[in-house]
């Protein structure tokens, strides 16, 4: 007996043998207060591909999964696309869900594509926000477009199920006080998977490097501090943050790609963000805007990014910094 | 070896600019482009022509102004060019879009398909994996880099978050590609003068093996509910300070706030 | 202008502004103030297909016309002068006399490598004591039956030095004075040839302006460029040519001038609002663009009469001392806009306003053009 018929939501839980990516926490705990929502409260079911242990179960449970599905193969420890393909679409066959969420991480990125196109059904990218659509209770996901320019809300009315890629860091991962472990069943795939795609080798990236998504404070620098970025680095170091950087600043060749904030950067939410002579262009601003303290300083009184900042100071950046570097040492 | 490269016309999105008053988006004038991550898998398509030889064929569905975008492709070098163009097709979304691409890719013989990772108007990454997903080859996203293609066998590198992947995959098959993957090149005066008026191939709705169900705003499982500016959160005063008095409001509003250092 | 661009003329605007926006603009000012010779550029300008511009297919070239060059060197000149020149003396100064008048065998061997920009080329006509007085050069060349023997210097030579191939000016026959001048192909590796000491100049200072000596240089009898003793009527030709592109460096110069003080004076505020609301400012600016755009009107007109094959020496002699006017006035009144912030090397108004003068002088001083100008006139009358 299938545990639900069309009756849930499901969310892909996205591991690298056995370790669980953070989004997909982030998006079962939303996904808990979303069905909580409903009238009929649908339940959380997580997908899972690989080996499965108790310890598994019960974090998933503690993030907001009702039920987990299993389909514990070997050959599925390691994501491949056209495996995953394949297993995750016999499973919407199988269950008929009303929505699946699988996070926008690169894997989720390729991966959703290709599973709607074979289920045929609609797939919103890079989403930011989801809610119901009113009476319908269709999920209505936002999502920004045009460079951040734009939001577009997006439902897909008449294909199930209706399926969303949902941007990394956007919602937070929290765990349910639980009574109950989830419940949890095995979802039989016993044809032979192959896929043409094979992996070579797997180099780990420089974990040195920095890494601003999961910084806790970041002082940003932009055009009007790039002539003095070693003091830059020396205020951020003080507060023990990280530095990132405009878009204008990597184009110029003058910051390297993992640093740069906004659309076509990374997303952040630290505590503290201090933006040094960044004028804000909302391609920048899409990508901060959800930190929970902004400090922005410029020259230009009119810069946008005094719209989305909590202390904004018009002034000369780098006379800022360097008073700032004076008093931290003093 | 045999390219088809998928391009996509899209507005200069960091032209866009915002009606301070309305906050409505100001469309007006902005300058269309080639899709940035485009140009760079015709870049790509154009390498790895230089050095496996072959024959380079890019795909575009859009309005007929996109002709002079393919233009350009030719006085890029590439040998032929194919617009999707009909009113039926408009308001497609990525699966819709897919369907119509692929149907089309489908009239030829192609070793690799090139995409971008995506178009900077949409930001979805959808359309590549979908045409593979539709004429049934493997796919590969965010390739970083073409290391290899030998006896059918193509070696890319992948670029996830935290980690780079070697990866073999059989052709045909399609990849989308980072713009690490190649700097785009300049049109070419020669180009330009010899090649930019070249014939285009135009393709509508009948030339291609879809159903009208399909395609367009009713053939699309997503619907657009609605779309807004991000009204400006609340102005905060600002204040002009001298770069001392700067500093310490700076430190002590951290401090005010729980204290970072 | 854009009404009377073909689809062609718009990609080689379209794909240098690119050009200039990623490379040519952000390395402007750094040339200028190291007064470096941008080798990397001239690279990238050579990738492009930029040296084969306004020339046949059949030759090598690349089967634009001389109104896409006046684009390409206009566009260049915007961001930076230096770039613009070096463009134009290969183009019209070395590549288009041996595309008018050399031989098969100087196109081959000569010609096709220009085009391709695996040679850069450089004309040596000014002398120490030869002006605008072109003909009192004192540069000979001796017939040694199968060869020529050049000796004496040029000065002010652009692209010298960085130069793989020069066009010569020197006297077969002295005695005839102007009538007894001829044009010689000079390879740089040529014995007895060499540069001499670098120009430190008011501005173009990335461009390399150079002494050439010539000592005793045998060059073979093939290398002699059109009739012997006709140098004098090539030499006025290939003026007139080098003047469209020098008129196109000026407009491009005053283009740049206007765009830097229309974003400046936007931003800069003094009591209290943007000094872009200042009528002194507005009327300024138009009467800047008014100026610009006759400049303009009057190279197109230069380029397209010799695309047409029509006589245009007039045309271009007027396109380039106005140009050259427009950019010396615009690039000061523009500075002027900017205040004292104009006049440091913060921003690049300062440098424009160097680069402008040199449009006066080059390629026939604004006299010379005067008597160009009026000696047509006096002759065909006004047009």
């Amino acid at each position: 007996m299938k545990y639900t018929d069309g009756n849930n939501c499901f969310v892909y839980i996205d591991h690298d043998e056995g370790t669980i990516n953070q989004v997909s926490l982030e998006l079962l705990t939303e996904a808990k207060h979303l069905m909580k929502r409903l009238k009929a409260p649908e339940k959380v079911v997580a997908i899972w591909l690989g080996t499965f242990t108790d310890d598994i179960l019960k974090m998933l449970g503690d993030y907001g999964a009702d039920h987990i599905i299993t389909c514990e193969r070997e050959d599925l420890n390691q994501y491949d696309v056209m495996k995953h393909t394949t297993v995750i679409s016999e499973m919407i066959d199988a269950y008929h869900p009303q929505s699946m969420l699988i996070g926008g991480t690169v894997k989720g990125r390729e991966l959703a594509p290709r599973i709607s196109a074979r289920v045929h059904t609609g797939l919103t990218a890079d989403a930011t926000q989801i809610d119901l659509d009113g009476e319908t209770h269709h999920l209505a996901i936002t999502r920004p477009a045009f460079g951040g320019n734009l939001y577009a809300t997006i439902i897909t009315p008449d294909h199930f199920p209706q399926m969303a890629t949902i941007r990394p860091g956007v919602f937070e991962a929290k765990t349910f006080g639980h009574t109950s472990l989830p419940t949890q069943e095995t979802f039989q795939y016993d044809k032979a998977l192959h896929s043409p795609i094979e992996v070579m080798a797997i180099e780990e990236k420089d974990t040195k490097r920095t890494n601003i998504a999961d910084a806790k404070l970041i002082v940003s620098a932009g055009r009007g501090v790039k002539n003095c970025l070693n003091l830059v680095s020396d205020v951020a170091a003080h507060l023990n943050g990280e530095v990132a950087s405009s878009r204008a600043l990597v184009d110029g060749g003058i910051m390297s790609k993992n640093h740069q904030v906004g659309q076509t950067g990374h997303t952040v939410r630290p505590s503290l963000y201090i933006a040094c002579g960044i004028s804000g262009a909302v391609q920048h601003t899409a990508g901060m805007d959800k930190s929970d303290t902004i400090i922005a300083i410029n020259t230009d009184e009119n810069a946008p990014i005094f719209d989305v900042a909590d202390l904004g100071i018009v002034g000369d950046a780098q006379a800022i910094l360097k008073q700032l570097q004076k008093q931290l040492d003093a | 070896m045999n390219i088809a490269v998928l391009v996509k016309q899209v507005p200069d999105t960091t032209e866009i600019k915002i009606d301070k008053e309305t906050g409505a988006l100001i469309r007006k004038g902005i300058p269309t482009i080639t899709n940035p991550d485009d140009l760079t898998g015709v870049e790509l398509a154009l390498q790895l022509k230089e050095t496996y030889g072959g024959n380079i064929h890019a795909f575009t569905m859009g309005p007929s102004s996109a002709k002079n975008m393919l233009r350009e492709l030719y006085a890029r070098g590439i040998d032929e060019a194919t617009l999707l163009s009909d009113k039926a097709f408009a308001g497609s979304d990525t699966w819709a879009t897919s369907h119509i691409l692929a149907s089309a890719l489908k009239k030829h013989a192609f070793d690799l398909v090139i995409a971008g990772r995506q178009a900077i108007d949409g930001d979805t990454a959808q359309v590549g994996p979908q045409v593979a997903e539709f004429l049934k080859i493997p796919h590969v996203s965010y390739v970083d880099r073409v290391i290899d293609y030998n006896d059918g066998m193509l070696k890319v590198k992948k670029n996830e978050e935290h980690r780079m992947l070697t990866l073999n995959l059989p052709t045909p098959a399609l990849i989308t590609v980072l713009d690490e993957a190649a700097k785009p090149r300049y049109m070419n005066m020669f180009d330009i003068f010899r090649r930019s008026h070249l014939p285009l191939n135009q393709l509508t709705c009948d030339d291609l093996d879809v159903s009208l169900a399909d395609i367009g705003i009713k053939g699309s499982p997503t619907k657009v509910k609605k779309t807004f500016n991000k009204s400006a959160t609340q102005k905060q005063p600002k204040q002009t300070l001298n770069p001392e008095q700067a500093a310490r409001t700076i430190l002590d509003f951290i401090e005010a706030k729980g204290g970072q250092s | 202008m854009e009404h009377i661009l073909s689809d062609q003329h718009r990609l080689v605007k379209k794909t240098v502004q690119q050009f200039v926006k990623d490379t040519v603009k952000p390395r402007a000012k750094s040339i200028d103030e190291s007064e470096t010779f941008p080798h990397d550029t001239v690279e990238s300008m050579r990738e492009m297909g930029l040296f084969a511009l306004p020339f046949e297919e059949i030759e090598g070239g690349a089967g634009g016309d001389t109104l896409s060059y006046a684009i390409a060197v206009m566009e260049l000149s915007k961001a930076c002068a230096t770039t613009g020149v070096i463009l134009s003396a290969h183009v019209s100064l070395c590549a288009a006399p041996i595309s008018m008048w050399g031989t098969s065998y100087q196109k081959e061997t000569f010609l096709r490598p220009l085009l391709s920009g695996e040679s850069l080329g450089a004309f040596g006509l000014t002398e120490p004591n030869a002006g605008t007085d072109a003909g009192a050069q004192k540069t000979v060349a001796i017939d040694k039956g199968d060869s020529y023997q050049i000796s004496g210097s040029k000065i002010f030579i652009t692209n010298a030095g960085v130069a793989d191939l020069y066009i010569i000016s020197a006297l077969t026959e002295p005695e005839k004075k102007h009538k007894g001048i001829s044009l010689f192909i000079v390879e740089a590796d040529r014995k007895g040839f060499s540069v001499g000491k670098k120009e430190m100049k008011l501005g173009i200072r990335g461009s390399s302006t150079r002494e050439l000596i010539l000592d005793k240089v045998n060059v073979p009898k093939e290398n002699l460029l059109g009739k012997e003793n006709k140098g004098f009527g090539m030499i006025m030709q290939i003026l007139s040519g080098g003047r469209i592109g020098i008129a196109a460096q000026a407009v491009g110069i005053c283009e740049g001038a206007i765009e830097e003080a229309l974003e400046y004076t936007k931003e800069r505020t003094q009591f209290g609002r943007p000094i872009s609301s200042f009528q002194n400012t507005q009327f300024t600016l138009a009467d800047l663009e008014t100026k610009k755009e006759a400049a303009k009107g009057l190279l197109i007109k230069a380029a397209l009469y010799k695309d047409q094959g029509r006589p245009y020496t007039k045309e271009a002699a007027m396109a380039k001392l106005y140009g050259a006017q427009c950019a010396t006035e615009i690039t000061q009144k523009a500075l002027q806009l900017f205040g004292g912030y104009g006049y440091t090397r913060e921003y690049d108004i300062e440098r424009m306003m160097r680069d402008a003068k040199i449009t006066e002088i080059y390629e026939g001083t604004n006299e010379a053009q005067k008597m160009v100008i009026a000696g047509s006139l006096l002759k065909e009358g006004t047009s």
